[in-house]
C-alpha cells in the first residue's frame, strides 16, 4: 500500500491523505479552467471567466460521486475537462490506466484515443447530443469504428447487445433519433458510452431533461449497468434528491471551487458548509402535511469573471464574519473523510436535512 | 359549490391540431374549474396537453394548425360570465381580458422576452395597452412593480436589456410584467423549471406572497410534484390530453387513486430512502397514434379487461374524481 499525496486546498499548502492508490480511478489536482473574455476589434483579452478555479478531488473504483451546485458553478466544465473535451488551463487529471496513474491533460493524440476507451461521457440533452441524420446503429457503432474494433458484422452484433442492455430492441437499429422519445434517446446515448466497456463514465445531468416517470427508469438503468459492468460514475446534477439517491459521495461546488466533499449521508445529515445548509433548506417541501418551511437562499451567484474577495460565498452567507471577506478558506478535512472550505466549519452548528 | 366562488370554469374543452402526421388531440375533453384566490396545480408529463390548455384559455392557440373544436371556457369577471370560446382571438373583448384580467408567465424567460427592447420598455407596453396613463406614469408603475418583485435598484435595471439579467431576475421581470395590470387570474406555465433550486424557492415564495397580497387565483402548470405539494391548494393530473384525476393536494399525496398519479408519486426519489425507484413502465403514447380505450392502459400495472373501453369519470369523495374503471 502506497500513500499518495493529495493536494487539497491552495497551491502552497499540501496535505497528505492516506489513500491506497489501488483504490483510486481518478484523481484531480488543482484543476483550473479559465475562459478568456475578448473585446474590441482586435479581440483583446480583457479578463477571464474562472469557471473552475483550482479544485482537487478523487474518485475510487466502483463508486458514484455526485457533483452538485447551481448553474454557473463550473460543474459541467469539470466533467468536460475530465474527458478532455476542454483543454485545462492548469492542473492534472490523473486517471488509472493499467495500474498506473496517467495525466489525461498531457496525453498525446494516440494516448488520448486509448484513454477514451476507458473514460466516457453521457450528455444532458438527448436531443442535441445525437446526430439526427444517423441511424441508431451508426450512432452506437461509431465509437467502435473510430477505434478500429472488429468488422462490420461483429460491430453490429455488439450494437445489438448494447441496445439490449439499455432496454432497446434489435428492431429499432435502423431508426433515426427523431423516432424516439426523450428517455429512449438518453438510452441510446448511454449505449454509445458503453461501447468499450469503460471504467469511468461522466454523467453530465443525464436525467435533467426527462419527465419524472422516465427519469426514474433511467436512474434505475444506470444503477443496473453499474453493477453489471462494474462502472464508476461522476454524476453531475443540480437536483439534490436525484444526487442523494444515486451517489456514495457528494462534492458541492460554488463559483468554481469545491466547498464541501463527503459521503452523502454525512452531507445531508451533518452539513458543515453554510452553502450546503442553504441548498438543503431550499429543497422543495413536497409533502403538503409537512410543517417545514422551505427557505430560499437569497441573492444569486456572483459573476465568475469577478468573484468576491475572500470566501466566494460571503456575499450570500448568513454566518458571514470579518475574516470571510479578507481571507480565502481552504478545503480542509475537518472530520474524517469530510472536507470543508469554511473558516468556521468547526464552530457553526448547521441544520441537517429533515423531511 | 357556489358558482360565485369560481373565476374560471372549463367544460369538455377540446383543442385539436392538424399536423402532417395526422390529427393530434392535444386537449381532448377536459373539465375543471378554478376558484377565486386559490392556487390550482396542473401536473402532467411533456405532451399531456397542459400548456395547450393554458393557451386555449388565453385564446393563443397557434393558428391555423390548432383550433378549439369543442367545449366551453367560462370566465367570471366581477360576477359577469364571459364565454371565452365564443370570442375571436383578435377581438377587442379578448384583448381586454388577455394581459389585463388574465395574465400568463411562460416557462423560459430567456425566450419569452424580446432581446432588443429594455425590460422597462416591455413592461410599459403592457401597462399602456390596458390603462389610461401617460408615459411618465407608466414608467413609475413599472418601476414600482419591479421593486415589488424584489429587483434591487429598479430604476437602474429598468433601462437594462434581458441579456443583462440572470435567469431568476428575468423570471421576476416576467412576473412584474404579468402582474402590472393587477390581473385576477394568473396562469404560470412551468415558471421555475428552468431555474436552480435556490432560485426556484425564491420565485415560489414571491408568487405566494403576491397572490395573497393581490388576491388573485393562480393556475400553476408544472411536471414537478414537489412544487405542487408545496404551493397548490388543489391539483388536476393530465395524461395525453385527458384529465385523469382531480383532488385537493392533500388527497393527491395521501390518497391518490389513478394508477398514473400513483406511479408519478412512486417515481420521485426521496432523500433518506436509498431504495430502488419504482417507475412507470414504458413511455407515453404518441399523440397521433393513441391506444384504444384508456390511454394509460399499456403502461398501467392495474389494467384489466374493461380498459379497452374509454373510462368514465367516477367520484371518490367530495371534490375528488378519477377517470379509471377501477373505481366504478
Amino acid at each position: 500500500m502506497k500513500a499518495i499525496q493529495l493536494n487539497v486546498g491552495s497551491m502552497n499548502e499540501r496535505r497528505t491523505l492516506n489513500l491506497s492508490s489501488n483504490d483510486l480511478i481518478l484523481k484531480v489536482d488543482n484543476l483550473k479552467k479559465h475562459f478568456p473574455i475578448k473585446k474590441g476589434v482586435l479581440r483583446r483579452v480583457v479578463g477571464h471567466v474562472k469557471a473552475v478555479d483550482g479544485i482537487d478531488f478523487f474518485i475510487k473504483e466502483g463508486e458514484t460521486v455526485g457533483l452538485v451546485g447551481e448553474s454557473g458553478c463550473g460543474k459541467s466544465t469539470v466533467g468536460k475537462c475530465i474527458v478532455r473535451l476542454l483543454e485545462l488551463t492548469d492542473g492534472k487529471v490523473l486517471f488509472k490506466k493499467d495500474g498506473k496513474l496517467v495525466d489525461i491533460a498531457k496525453a498525446n493524440k494516440s494516448e488520448m484515443k486509448e484513454i477514451r476507451r476507458q473514460v466516457q461521457i453521457i450528455f444532458q440533452d438527448p436531443y442535441s447530443s445525437l446526430d439526427p441524420k444517423m441511424s441508431v446503429q451508426s450512432i452506437v457503432s461509431e465509437p467502435l469504428k473510430i477505434q478500429n474494433i472488429g468488422n462490420r458484422q461483429s460491430r453490429k452484433e455488439k450494437v445489438i447487445k448494447l441496445l439490449d442492455s439499455v432496454g432497446l430492441s434489435k428492431s429499432q437499429l435502423k431508426r433515426k433519433p427523431h423516432e424516439f422519445s426523450g428517455g429512449q434517446r438518453q438510452r441510446i446515448g448511454i449505449a454509445r458510452s458503453l461501447a468499450f466497456n469503460p471504467d469511468l463514465i461522466v454523467c453530465d445531468e443525464p436525467v435533467s431533461a426527462l419527465d419524472v416517470s422516465v427519469q426514474a427508469q433511467v436512474l434505475n438503468l444506470l444503477e443496473d449497468l453499474q453493477e453489471e459492468f462494474n462502472l464508476t460514475y461522476l454524476f453531475i446534477a443540480h437536483d439534490l434528491s436525484v444526487v442523494e439517491h444515486i451517489s456514495d459521495r457528494i462534492i458541492v461546488m460554488y463559483l468554481g471551487k469545491i466547498v464541501e466533499m463527503t459521503e452523502s449521508d454525512k452531507l445531508y445529515g451533518n452539513p458543515l458548509h453554510p452553502y450546503t445548509e442553504a441548498l438543503l433548506k431550499a429543497i422543495p417541501v413536497s409533502d403538503p402535511r409537512s410543517l417545514k418551511v422551505r427557505q430560499p437562499l437569497e441573492g444569486s451567484v456572483p459573476s465568475p469573471s469577478n468573484p468576491p474577495e475572500g470566501c466566494n460565498f460571503h456575499t450570500r452567507c448568513s454566518y458571514m464574519k470579518k475574516k470571510c471577506i479578507e481571507e480565502e478558506p481552504e478545503l480542509i478535512e475537518t472530520k474524517p473523510n469530510h472536507y470543508v472550505a469554511c473558516h468556521y466549519a468547526k464552530e457553526l452548528n448547521l441544520e441537517e436535512y429533515h423531511t | 359549490m357556489n358558482e360565485k366562488d369560481l373565476i374560471l370554469d372549463i367544460k369538455d374543452l377540446k383543442t385539436y391540431f392538424e399536423t402532417n402526421e395526422g390529427l393530434v388531440k392535444a386537449v381532448d375533453g377536459i373539465s375543471y374549474n378554478v376558484r377565486n384566490k386559490e392556487i390550482l396545480g396542473v401536473v402532467g408529463e411533456s405532451g399531456s396537453g397542459k400548456s395547450v390548455t393554458a393557451l386555449s384559455i388565453m385564446q393563443l392557440v397557434p393558428q391555423p394548425v390548432g383550433t378549439i373544436v369543442g367545449g366551453k371556457i367560462k370566465y367570471y369577471q366581477n360576477g359577469n360570465e364571459i364565454d371565452i370560446t365564443s370570442l375571436k382571438p383578435r377581438s377587442k373583448e379578448m384583448r381586454k381580458l388577455r394581459g389585463n384580467e388574465i395574465a400568463m408567465i411562460f416557462q423560459d424567460p430567456m425566450t419569452a422576452l424580446n432581446p432588443v427592447y429594455t425590460i422597462g420598455n416591455q413592461i410599459i407596453e403592457v401597462i399602456k395597452l390596458h390603462q389610461k396613463v401617460n408615459k411618465k406614469e407608466a414608467k413609475e408603475l413599472a418601476i414600482n412593480m419591479l421593486d415589488r418583485v424584489g429587483i434591487s435598484s429598479p430604476k437602474q435595471r429598468f433601462d437594462e436589456y434581458p441579456h443583462q439579467f440572470s435567469g431568476g431576475m428575468l423570471q421576476r421581470a416576467m412576473i412584474a410584467m404579468a402582474l402590472s395590470c393587477n390581473p385576477k387570474f394568473l396562469i404560470a406555465d412551468e415558471p421555475t423549471t428552468a431555474l436552480d433550486v435556490t432560485i426556484e424557492a425564491q420565485i415560489l415564495q414571491l408568487m405566494k406572497e403576491l397572490q395573497e397580497e393581490m388576491g388573485m387565483a393562480i393556475q400553476l402548470i408544472t411536471h414537478d410534484l414537489g412544487v405542487i405539494g408545496e404551493v397548490a391548494d388543489r391539483v388536476v393530473v393530465m395524461y395525453t390530453g385527458t384529465l385523469v384525476e382531480k383532488a385537493s393536494t392533500d388527497e393527491i399525496f395521501y390518497n391518490a387513486k389513478h394508477p398514473y398519479t400513483k406511479g408519478l408519486l412512486k417515481s420521485l426519489p426521496k432523500i433518506g430512502e436509498k431504495k430502488r425507484l419504482n417507475p412507470i413502465e414504458g413511455s407515453p403514447p404518441e399523440m397521433n397514434n393513441l391506444p384504444e380505450g384508456c390511454y394509460f392502459a399499456p403502461r398501467c400495472p392495474e389494467r384489466h379487461d374493461k380498459c379497452i373501453k374509454e373510462p368514465e369519470v367516477f367520484q371518490i369523495s367530495e371534490g375528488h374524481t378519477v377517470k379509471c374503471w377501477l373505481y366504478e
